[in-house]
């Protein structure tokens, strides 16, 4: 396979518009300019690219919902990068700007936007800078703005830090944050695409979807989508972490099964341990175990073993460690992000993280686990937004698969602590409204 | 676990337990004639609001400028921002308390941010922000924080020290941290996230050499 993102991804200078012009750069936007807009949706479809950001959406599909009609529509690009276990963007704005920048110039002409942002997640300092001094150099090169190569396509591009929140990375929290105001998810529908920022027709596409736009016009969309498997098209960034001996960002074809992944490229667990389980789409993914190991890492076959691909970030858990920490890591998080505005996800989330302490210090009994499960399936569905569900996924899940080592544990925990052994789990009657 | 307070239980407003005063008026936008803003601040928060096809898209930005000026979001850096921006100190202030990066207490000028999430924690990152804490001690210049995943698991564990990502960090590398800050060195030079190469190592440096 050759690699489409990370292409040439270390060379020095790399990220200044002298190299990357002559690697071929900005030569996707010269025929994309001189192409039908609606041809260049046609060439995304046509590729199956799928969003890139976690819901996996295809991107011509939804370029195609903005109306075509005269009015002002915005590009925005969600570098908010917030979920867990994910830095494939970070590698990719540090040494790559111009490529996220052509991306974004191409996509906004496909739809008609005059006007484009680029959202990044106030912790990367570094990465901002970079992007701030690309998009100066596009600028000087007549590569935004007015009148772009005489084609009579205007754009304007502004990049905007954030400030430290989670939710932001949610496509309508992070409307409202570019709006200045306080994070919250907004109702859907309507769907940003129809009512987004300042309630005109938005695009929001994650950096690595709009860094692989250029490619895409370049060898045509037949061509990418001769790359990976059936309804997963084309390569991926993957960011693998944990309890990994190489962990970092790597670019694989979708469909190569997770193990090549896990111990080929990212050298697994150290000597002497084994896989305990695996989050194979940033924290939010429902775990996986050892036994799924062999799964194709592609989108519908992480979808069939119950979990998802999510931002492709995978986070592996050695046998060192106890399922009880994860689970509650993972809860406190998102106690922490939850912007509290829909009760289950503000309540579940607190909730969730109370009884797991009372699970972790050895108060609890099995019939918690029974109360921790309820809460989850609670949670899922009933929110503006997925934070909520994006804990109780795999929170659900740990409990689902190690509930004997919860049990354990509480057994454990109230024998050390002389409150000696818990009743019996209790039949939870079934209610059928 | 983070221990950044955005929520107590039952609202996520900070002070939602305390009483307020119902007689008093509420706050109106600053008056510019008798709100004194420094002019470096007023000239980059107006340069931000240029951007924009709507002023209050500024906000964010704005607030980092009052930040880096004032050290934290003081009422008067507030105040400040929400004579310039035109909008209530209410306004502001909502949108200050909810984002972690902004502070609404008067902190050390070095801000070192420890990832204590899942993949820096099965890596050390809660032993990492103690020891960071331990060799600070209670130096007022040094505001520490268990902070939620900064994006950088490849180096975990790791810290954000006054906006610079280094790791993978060592218990001995904290007090270097805290040595090399005080003496206003620059933190860790060799384990800085920009001199990192991608893992993705197959050659990606480009084929012919060059």
């Amino acid at each position: 396979m050759s690699a489409i993102l990370f292409d040439r991804i270390d060379e020095p200078g790399l990220a200044t518009i002298d190299v990357y012009t002559r690697r071929g750069g900005y030569s996707a936007l010269r025929k994309a300019l001189a192409m039908p807009r609606e041809a260049i949706i046609e060439e995304l479809k046509v590729s199956g690219l799928r969003g890139r950001g976690g819901a996996g959406f295809s991107m011509g599909t939804k370029a195609s919902f903005i109306p075509g009609a005269e009015i002002d529509k915005y590009l925005v690009c969600n570098a908010d990068e917030s979920e867990p276990g994910t830095f494939k963007d970070r590698e990719l704005m540090q040494k790559k700007p111009h490529q996220l920048i052509e991306g974004m110039i191409i996509s906004a002409y496909a739809v008609g936007a005059n006007r484009s942002f680029i959202y990044i997640r106030g912790e990367y300092v570094l990465q901002a800078e970079m992007l701030e001094r690309a998009i100066a150099e596009a600028k000087q090169a007549g590569h935004l703005g007015e009148n772009i190569h005489g084609s009579g396509f205007s754009l304007d591009l502004v990049l905007q830090r954030g400030a430290g929140a989670y939710i932001c990375g949610e496509e309508t929290g992070l409307l409202d944050s570019l709006e200045g105001k306080r994070g919250n998810p907004r109702l859907k529908p309507p769907f940003p695409a129809n009512e987004g920022l300042y309630k005109g027709p938005t695009l929001i596409n994650n950096v690595e979807t709009l860094a692989t736009v250029p490619p895409i016009i370049e060898m045509g969309g037949a061509e990418y989508a001769k790359l990976g498997v059936e309804n997963s098209a084309g390569t991926k960034l993957v960011s693998v972490s944990g309890n990994v001996q190489r962990p970092g960002n790597y670019e694989i074809e979708l469909g190569i099964s997770s193990r090549e992944i896990i111990f080929g490229l990212a050298g697994g667990p150290e000597a002497g341990r084994s896989v305990k389980l695996w989050f194979p789409g940033g924290s939010s993914s429902p775990a996986l175990t050892a036994d799924d190991l062999d799964i194709p890492y592609d989108f519908d076959s992480l979808a069939k073993a119950g979990s998802m691909l999510g931002s492709g970030a995978i986070i592996v858990v050695d046998d060192s460690v106890r399922v009880v920490d994860v689970a509650l890591k993972l809860a406190s998080f998102y106690r922490h992000e939850s912007c509290g505005k829909c009760t289950p996800c503000r309540e579940g989330t607190n909730w969730t993280v109370n009884m797991l302490e009372r699970v972790q210090s050895g108060e609890a009994t099995p019939m918690d686990l029974d109360i921790i499960a309820s809460v989850q399936e609670q949670i899922i569905g009933n929110c503006l937004c997925v934070l909520g569900d994006a804990m109780a996924m795999p929170v659900g899940s740990l409990v689902a698969k190690f509930r004997p080592e919860f049990e354990a544990h509480i057994e454990a925990a109230r024998e050390r602590n002389g409150l000696g052994a818990s009743q019996p789990a209790v039949e939870q009657p079934v209610l059928t409204i | 676990m983070s221990e950044v307070t955005r929520f107590t239980h039952g609202s996520r407003i900070p002070g939602w337990d305390q009483s307020t005063d119902p007689s008093k008026p509420a706050a109106a936008i600053p008056d510019p004639a008798t709100t004194p803003v420094p002019e470096k601040l007023r000239a980059a928060i107006e340069a931000e609001i240029a951007k924009y096809p709507e002023r209050r898209s500024a906000l964010i930005p704005a607030l980092h400028h009052a930040q880096e000026h004032h050290g934290w979001c003081s009422p008067e850096a507030i105040e400040q921002v929400a004579c310039v921006m035109r909008l209530t100190p209410g306004e502001v202030a909502a949108v200050v308390t909810f984002y972690d990066m902004f502070e609404s207490k008067p902190v050390g000028k070095n801000t070192i941010y420890v990832c204590t999430n899942i993949s820096c924690s099965l890596n050390g990152g809660d032993r990492i922000l103690a020891a960071m804490r331990n060799a600070a001690g209670d130096d007022p210049d040094f505001n520490i924080r268990g902070f939620e995943c900064l994006g950088a698991c490849d180096m975990a564990p790791m810290a954000s020290v006054n906006g610079e990502y280094v790791g993978p960090l060592t218990d001995e590398d904290c007090s270097q941290v805290i040595a090399q800050l005080t003496a206003g060195e620059t933190p860790l030079p060799a384990k800085q996230l920009s001199l990192r190469p991608c893992a993705d190592a197959a050659g990606r440096t480009g084929g012919d050499g060059q």
